[in-house]
């Protein structure tokens, strides 16, 4: 495991916050995810959850009387061992998004100001496996990395007060989907049938952190079939697991 | 059999609250829980029940309850002259209460939030390991007009019980706000420092179970983005436009604002009992050695 120069703060009096260099980058990701399995596996009686951000991850203690300069020592040893922990295979999940002009509200007004095709948006939006960085914002908001270069867009001016659940939008170099109804300013190309955050299922997400996303094309007919699936409990999430 | 309660009037924002949901944060789902949790585990030690039994959070208005079974009851927090079948109950001080009895509030006296505690606490749903209302977690966001809430059942003659103690008004008055330093408390130059804890603040009409805006603009702080991060409750974010916003119990699990400043706990008890133009002053706590010490100090 790649060793980055970390910082530790004290987030309030329930956790510590372990900042990496200040950038969105796929090998901080890694990092992030192998310290978060590390400390799972070594100091997983005290630490009470590890919840992972772009650049940091915050490791939450059970209230107790427990030292923070002890903490940050343990820490520190844990990032540094030597011993590799089995990592969780990453799953690539394969997601159908429809962007018919009903659901791609802004794909025209996208199209004429990154002078692009309608067409050439999707298959650029497509083309690409996108990371999960973390889950965020809202209950199974998923903050996915790699959007083309050619497809960043700026936020609206004005955010929209609803957005529907399944929306996908783009906002500056981002990507992601609404996994329910919510106010934001997220410019909307399409939208997937399916759930991503359902309370009565464990884990509510089926993806984490590290995993990564495929979306692909699927026609109104297709849509709706999907929808009726995922609605009656029998739709399987195609998806792909990775050493 | 179940027993219940039944709601004749729901007040202006009442819910079912616990000391929230740990543990899913990595999924997003925000912590809730009881605004003021010093008063909500109050009434939970009154009533001899376990810490974390689900409460009644009402705010500002409170409802008017029809019990339709036996049960012992406390009412702690903001005091909004509660009355059973209409004479005035003490506040902090367990009553028993019969089939058909009502219990109702009038006027506030002091703070924003009560909290009504049930023998056993209420038997809501239980989802990701919590009752706390929260929208798009549980089936709804806050108690209405006509529903009937499930109360844990009470054995009417294992206990008698007259515990009442008295809650130091300071909980509700106080003009200090604890504080701890922010992850980005460093980018804030010395003046903004100085202003920061010479101020005094007051809160902002919007201010609800996810954060607390503030009045009084501050001073931005230049190259103010930061690449989105963690944010818990009591979390102070300082906006582009020089806004201050106290994240609450409800707050998103992540936020792109820096994070100056961070409220203990016990201040964010204190602050969940403010409303618009309620004023106060940051006071820096010098250092803390414990992780969690600030979070229980039940007995001060």
């Amino acid at each position: 495991m790649n060793l980055f120069n970390l910082k530790y703060k004290p987030l309030g009096s329930i956790a510590v916050l372990v900042e990496w260099p200040k950038m969105i980058d796929r090998n901080i990701l890694k990092n992030i995810i192998q310290f978060k399995h590390k400390i799972n596996a070594d100091m997983g009686e005290y630490v009470l959850e590890t919840v992972p951000a772009y650049n940091s991850l915050a490791v939450f203690f059970d209230t107790g009387k427990i030292k923070y300069s002890a903490v940050v020592k343990d820490l520190k040893e844990v990032y540094e061992s030597k011993d590799q922990k089995l990592l969780r295979a990453y799953k690539l999940w394969k997601i159908p998004v429809c962007y018919d002009d009903k659901f791609g509200i802004d794909l025209d007004q996208l199209a004429e100001d990154k002078k692009l095709t309608k067409d050439k948006i999707i298959k650029l939006h497509c083309s690409t496996i996108y990371d999960v960085y973390f889950i965020g914002f809202l209950p199974g908001f998923l903050y996915l990395g790699g959007l083309p270069k050619e497809l960043e867009y700026k936020r609206k001016e004005r955010p929209r007060l609803k957005i529907k659940q399944g929306d996908v939008g783009i906002a500056g170099n981002q990507t992601g989907i609404y996994p329910r109804m919510s106010p934001g300013g997220w410019n909307i190309i399409g939208n997937s049938p399916l759930r991503f955050f359902e309370v009565e299922k464990f884990p509510p997400s089926f993806a984490v952190a590290g995993d990564k996303i495929k979306f692909f094309q699927v026609d109104i007919k297709e849509y709706n079939r999907i929808k009726k699936e995922v609605e009656s409990g029998v739709y399987v999430i195609d998806s792909e697991i990775n050493g | 059999m179940d027993n219940n309660i039944l709601i004749l009037s729901e007040g202006m924002h009442s819910s079912i609250q616990d000391l929230g949901r740990k543990r899913y944060r990595s999924y997003g789902v925000p912590i809730s829980g009881a605004m003021d949790k010093y008063s909500a585990i109050l009434a939970n030690k009154l009533l001899n029940n376990d810490e974390g039994d689900s409460v009644m959070e009402m705010t500002l208005v409170g409802p008017k309850i029809l019990f339709e079974d036996h049960s012992l009851i406390v009412v702690t927090g903001a005091d909004m002259s509660p009355t059973l079948n209409g004479i005035p109950i003490m506040m902090n001080c367990v009553y028993g209460v019969n089939t058909s009895d009502v219990l109702r509030f009038g006027d506030l006296k002091f703070g924003v939030r009560t909290y009504l505690g049930v023998k056993g606490g209420f038997q809501t749903e239980l989802i990701l390991n919590s009752r706390s209302y929260f929208n798009g977690i549980t089936a709804k966001d806050k108690i209405e007009k006509g529903e009937r809430l499930r109360i844990a059942t009470y054995e009417k003659e294992l206990e008698v019980t007259s515990s009442k103690i008295k809650v130091k008004s300071t909980h509700f008055t106080t003009k200090k706000m604890e504080v701890t330093k922010g992850p980005e408390y460093n980018r804030l130059t010395k003046k903004q420092r100085e202003l920061l804890f010479s101020r005094e603040f007051k809160v902002d009409s919007l201010n609800n179970r996810m954060g607390y805006q503030l009045k009084n603009k501050f001073v931005p702080i230049k190259n103010n983005e930061i690449i989105t991060s963690i944010t818990i409750p009591g979390t102070v974010q300082l906006t582009p436009s020089g806004k201050l916003i106290i994240m609450m119990r409800d707050c998103p699990t992540t936020g792109g604002y820096p994070r100056i400043l961070q409220l203990t706990d016990i201040a964010i008890n204190q602050l969940a009992q403010k409303k618009e133009d309620d004023s106060f002053k940051f006071h820096l706590e010098s250092s803390f050695d414990f992780l969690g010490r600030l979070v229980n100090r039940f007995k001060d």
